[in-house]
Parts: structure tokens; sequence; C-alpha cells
């Protein structure tokens, strides 16, 4: 099976350079015999579009910039920003400040949490238990405030014991083995009934109004919540650990093949077990916000809330399998289910239809590429069909 | 070689061997665990609260069970072909709103007629889970979260604010629930004929078996000719009939169905299995260890009622067994993988 072009440039459906792919192609594939290469090319698999395309020299994928202006993550940022731009024009009131501080304040809780399980979900795992250490933070905030220690205390040991929440997930994930789903089902349930444990039906509502005011408040006639500098610290300090360090890199690698992963030297056991930290730290951030922001802290504070964080992420272009996903991606998929529910409120559509939209968004979002890809697919192999063989 | 030593095995058994293998297969059931749970904490419970095991608390811990025990068999179907169905507690709700409307549009529709239309519409509803994910090839959970809120959605706009009370349904159908037979209540009855259908399905039928091939591992499924994709499209419309089932159930046992009915009850369908000794990740666990895991979930509110700890502590307990679950699953995995290596180590 020879390359007709003679060219070594294979670029994956991805539109990732693989040379390895190539390579393994053309020495597995007996030369001289044409069989298996039609047999591979009529039952095209998952990644089958590589191989054909040694045979018929069609460089699939893009480079450079249209790579980066026609990925998926800057398909996702185009719809936010036709979704703004359509509700800014359409919608009366849609356009003013107001609009920009309550969307904000509204999404804070879903795009911290979003930003660590970005890192979880990519490297092939998952986490179900965040809203439950969010309530179980917020609990004992209330409880700890409510027994006369300083706020600032309170807010220290809060994080810790987001902290302590995460490494029990991570130990029993990554140092036991123990699979992500069903032990943060179980701590989920353990969390929250912790939570129950802690302040049981009571809520603690007589913060600091200093506090609870600085977390309500907008910068100037901006509109922009104060707290939300905060919270883009954390984006871009979570954007340049996953994008621009090993560590990072290491997360893609380690949600595409956990073996591969192991023998390039990456300890697999130890990056996960820092990312349930992570998690349980970020929660335990985003249950003081949902604490004092509604200033009321109770045992069902943030339940839900997971769902609603993994259906942002995955509509954000991170693969439930792990190994794809970005955090501009990921931002612009929070951003885009906060615009279109309020949005939709301001337009006076019924909440109820609000989750309608949020599940079909979801449900679109993963299977569009498919059937776009399977069209492609069908496309592409009738082509091959029909051309001669070299 | 060795193919004459293990033929050879079985034909000349020494009769205190297979007795000791008759134990030890007892004491490797996966539901071996959940049942120890349960008969402790029932005697535990009974012990210190004689009250605990009267007719009527029997006949509560039994009433509670019934909706849970069904939508857990349902998922360990959808969960042993490595999938999951997180949209169950949507499809409980629709239907039993769905039942209530019914009742009030047709009040003299006969009830096995409005048991028919429920189990049809959660059987559709599976459907369209199922077809998602088998026609669109997209992860299951990702589909049944979309579907989780898309259902709860479809069923906030269809109620709104109307909630159907228990006056509104004819009488007989509310007594389905309170009725006994030998002690059983009749709606209990149904489930313990469902959890046995369904586990003969399992154990002695082709397709039932296939399931189990396709969660151990779906390509060698493939290879080896099983119908994947249809096996796996049956066991959603099959887990979408049961929550159906268990919806109209609902709406008999309970006083009131509203916008809100079943919401959240996934993520404790999904813990009934795993306690239950379902593999979460497929190709092992069977219908009656859900069926028991469920029954021991619900048994722990009862009990620590009756003996007075407080309730607040419930929820934490349940997360605790669901993990004592997952990690006795591991330790069995880990025992049965290093048993294997010894023995393919002999064998050479």
């Amino acid at each position: 099976m020879s390359d007709p072009t003679g060219s070594g440039t294979i670029v994956h459906p991805d539109g990732e350079p693989s040379e390895t792919a190539a390579k393994g192609r053309r020495m597995t594939a007996s030369p001289g015999s044409t069989r298996p290469g039609t047999e591979k090319r009529q039952k095209p698999g998952r990644r089958g579009a590589a191989d054909t395309s040694t045979v018929l020299a069609v460089p699939k994928g893009r480079t450079g910039a249209a790579r980066i202006l026609l990925g998926r993550d800057a398909v996702m940022i185009y719809v936010l920003l036709v979704v703004v731009l359509y509700a800014c024009i359409v919608i009366p009131r849609f356009a003013s400040p107001v609009t920009v501080g309550f969307l904000l304040l509204d999404v804070i809780p879903t795009l911290l949490i979003a930003l660590p399980m970005t890192l979880v979900i990519i490297s092939g795992e998952i986490d179900l238990s965040v809203a439950s250490i969010a309530g179980l933070t917020s609990a004992l905030m209330g409880v700890l405030w409510q027994g006369g220690m300083p706020i600032a205390l309170v807010l220290v040991i809060c994080v810790l014991a987001g902290l302590v929440a995460g490494a029990f997930n991570g130990v029993l994930i990554a140092y036991l083995g123990l699979p992500s789903l069903a032990v943060t089902i179980g701590t989920l349930a353990l969390f929250r009934g912790l939570a129950l444990v802690v302040i049981g039906d009571n809520a603690v509502a007589n913060f600091p109004p200093g506090l609870t005011a600085f977390f309500t408040s907008k910068i100037g006639g901006t509109g922009i919540p104060t707290v939300m500098v905060g919270v883009v610290v954390l984006i871009v300090a979570f954007a340049i650990v996953l994008h621009f360090t090993p560590f990072g890199r290491g997360l893609f690698a380690l949600g595409y093949s956990k073996e591969a992963a192991t023998f390039v030297g990456i300890d697999v056991a130890r990056s996960k077990f820092l990312l349930y930290l992570a998690t349980g730290t970020v929660s335990a951030l985003a249950g003081i916000y949902w604490t004092l922001r509604y200033s009321s802290a109770r045992s069902d504070n943030a339940s839900g809330l997971e769902l609603a964080v993994i259906a942002a992420v995955l509509l954000g272009g991170v693969s439930i399998f792990g190994g794809k996903g970005s955090i501009p991606g990921v931002l612009a998929g929070v951003l885009l289910i906060g615009t279109i529910n309020y949005a939709l409120k301001l337009d006076r559509v019924s909440e109820v239809v609000l989750i309608i939209v949020t599940g079909s968004l979801l449900i679109i979002s993963v299977v569009a590429p498919n059937v776009a890809a399977a069209i492609k697919q069908a496309r592409h192999s009738r082509r091959v069909r029909s051309a001669p063989l070299p | 070689m060795s193919l004459d030593s293990k033929s050879a095995a079985p034909a000349h058994p020494a009769p205190g061997h297979q007795r000791r293998s008759a134990l030890g297969s007892v004491l490797k059931l996966r539901e071996l665990p959940v049942i120890l749970a349960l008969v402790i904490l029932v005697t535990v419970t009974a012990a210190l609260n004689p009250l605990f095991l009267s007719e009527q608390g029997i006949k509560d811990l039994l009433l509670n069970a019934t909706i849970l025990m069904i939508l857990a068999v349902g998922q360990t179907l959808v969960i042993i072909t490595r999938n999951i169905d997180l949209s169950v507690g949507s499809i409980l709700g629709l239907v039993a709103f769905g039942t209530g409307s019914v009742f009030v549009a047709a009040p003299n529709l006969p009830i096995i007629a409005v048991f028919g239309i429920g189990i049809l519409f959660g059987a559709v509803l599976g459907a369209v889970n199922g077809l998602l994910i088998t026609v669109a090839k997209v992860p299951a959970l990702v589909i049944t979260l979309g579907t989780l809120y898309i259902f709860r959605g479809i069923n906030n706009a269809w109620a709104g604010g109307t909630q159907y009370f228990a006056g509104d349904r004819p009488e007989a159908f509310g007594n389905l629930s309170v009725d006994t037979i030998l002690g059983f209540p009749v709606i209990t009855l149904i489930a313990v004929v469902v959890v046995a259908i369904v586990a003969v399905y399992m154990l002695g039928t082709r397709p039932g078996r296939d399931l189990y091939a396709i969660g151990s591992d779906p390509e060698a499924a493939r290879l080896f000719g099983i119908p994947v994709t249809r096996r796996v499209l049956m066991a959603f419309v099959v887990n979408g009939a049961l929550a159906g089932l268990a919806g109209v159930l609902y709406a008999s046992r309970f006083n009131s169905v509203g916008a809100t009915t079943g919401s959240g009850l996934e993520l404790d369908v999904v813990a009934a299995a795993v306690v239950g000794g379902v593999a979460i990740f497929g190709g092992s666990g069977t219908v009656v260890g859900a069926a028991i895991g469920a029954l021991l979930l619900t048994t722990i509110t009862s009990a620590l009622t009756a003996l007075r700890v407080d309730k607040f502590w419930q929820q934490a307990i349940v997360g605790i067994l669901i993990l004592a679950a997952v990690v006795i699953d591991r330790i069995a995995g880990v025992r049965a993988a290093r048993k294997l290596r010894i023995a393919e180590a002999r064998n050479v």
C-alpha cells in the first residue's frame, strides 16, 4: 500500500497531526496486498478517516488559524454572541447593566464549579458530589457563625472543610481505584446528609450585612459584580493550569488512556487526587458564595446543582469520555445557558420551559456533531468507493 | 494439557469438595453483603423495638420499598449493559401525573387499562432515550441527563400548578396500596412478580444473557454476533416501561401527584442498584440484588425512626452504605483477579 502523494502530512479528523498513527498504519499494512486496504475503506471505524486519507491523499482537518476559528470552542462562542445580540435587539430591557449584574450573579456558582469539573471530566472521571460539598460548607458556615466564631475564621474553616471533603473523594478514587461515578453518588448522599446533621432544618440568616452587601455589590455603573474579579482570577488560573502546564496536558493524556499516561511518566493517582482536592475547595467557595449572596445558610443550598454544572460543561464541548475539552468552551457553555435562561425569563417565558431548553441544548450539542460526522463519513465512503484504486 | 485436567475435574468430583463449593458459591454471592446488612438491620431494630416487626410495621416497610424496587430492577437492566438512565425520576413523574389526568378525563376507564396506558407511556419515553443513545451513539449519561430536564420540563409545562389528589381517583385504585393478600400489600406483590419475571429473564434467556455480555465487553459482544443496538434499545424500553409502572403505582400509593413528583429519585435508584451489588460499569449484578438494595435503603429510614435516631442522620448513612458497597465490590474484584492469576500460573 503506497502513499500516492509521498508526503507525510496526515491529519486527524480532530485537526491534530498524527505522525504516529500514519507510521503505525504503514507498518501494519502488508505491502502489495490491497485487500486489507479495501476492507478498511468500506468499513471505516471512528478513527478510520485518517487511514483512508493516506490512500486518497485527502488531508482532513484544519490547521493554523482555521483550526482555532472553526473549532468546537469557537462555534460555542459564536452561538453565545449570536444569542446575546439577538436578545439585545429583540428583548426590551435586556441590554442594560442590570442584566449583566443579575445574569452574572446567577451563573457564578455554576461557573465556579464548572472549572474544576472540566478538568475532572477531561481526565476521564466525574464528580457528582460538588453540590453536596457546597451545601455542607453552607451548613457549617451557618452553625459556626451562629456559635459566635469570627467570620474570617468561619470562612477559613469552610474552605478547609471543602478541601477535606475533596480529599476524601480523592483518596477513594485515586488511591483505592474505585469508580468515580459510584463513589461520588455515595458522597453526594453522605455530604448532604452531614449538612443535615450539622444544621438540621434550621436556617441561619444574620450574616454581617457588610459582607452580604459586598457579595451583591457591583463595580461602578458597569453592573459587573465585585465578586467577579475573584472568579476571573480563578478562571485564568484554571485555564493556565489546563492549557499551559505539563500537569494540564497530562490530564488530556489521562483521559485518552490511563495506561499510556502511566507509561509516559504521568503520576495518575496524584493527578486525580489533586483534581478532587480542587473540586472540593472550589465547591466550598461556591457554597460560601451561595450562602452570602442569598444570605441564608441551609442544608439544602445548591442541591441539584451538580447536574446543571455537568450539563453546562458537556455543552461547552468537553467529552464525557475524557481527553477533550477546553476552558474557553466551557465558559461559553455556562454563559450560554445563563443567558438563554435570563433572556427567556425577561421575555416572560415561564420558568418551567427553561429546563426543557437546557436539556435540549445538551442533547443537540452531543448529537449534532455525531450526525454531522456520520453524514460526512457516508459521503466520504461513497466517494472512496467510486474512485479508482491507485 | 490444561484442557484435559479441566474436563476431568468435574467428572470425578470428591463429594466433600462439591459441598464446599456449594457453600463457597453462597459465600461468593454478590448479593450476600446486602442480604446480611438487611438481616442485621432488621434483627437489631426488632430486638430494640418490637413494634418494628408488627404486622403494620412490615406492611409499611414493604409499601415504602415497592416503587424504588421496581425502578431499581429497570435501572439494573440498563446498568448491566454499561449504560445508565438518569431520567427515571422524570419518567415516573410524567406517568404519575398522566395517570392522575387520565382518571380525571375518563373516570370510568377500567384500572387495568390505566396500567396499560401508563406502562406504554413509560416505554415510549424509554424508547426516546434508547433511540437517541443507540442511533446517535452518544453516551447514555449525557442523553439521559438531557431527557431528565426535558421530561421534567414537559411535566412542569403540562401540570403547571395543578395537582391531582387521591379523591380524584377511583377508590379501587387507591385500595391497591391498602389491601393485602396474605399480609402483603397488593402493589408490593406486583413488584415481587416484576422482580421474579425479570430475574428469570436475565438468568435463563438468551437476550437476558446477552445484556451481561454487552456490559462486559461491547466490542466482543458485537463480534460474537449479539445484536448490541437492539438489546440496548430493549433495555431502555423495558426500563421506561417499568418506570411507567412505578409511576402508576406512585399515583395509587401517594395522595398527590404534580409537577415535581419523583424529582431527585434517579440517584436513589442508582444507589439502590449499586448497594445491591450491581457493578456500575456493567456486566455483573442481578435484579434480585438491586431489589434487596432498594428494600435496604428504604428500611433504613424506618429503622432509624424506630430506633429514635435523629432523622437527619439517615441520608449520611445511605451515603456510607453506598461507599461500603463500592469498596466490597472492589475487594471482591481484586480477590477474583488474584485467584485467576494463581489458577493460570498453575495451568502453565
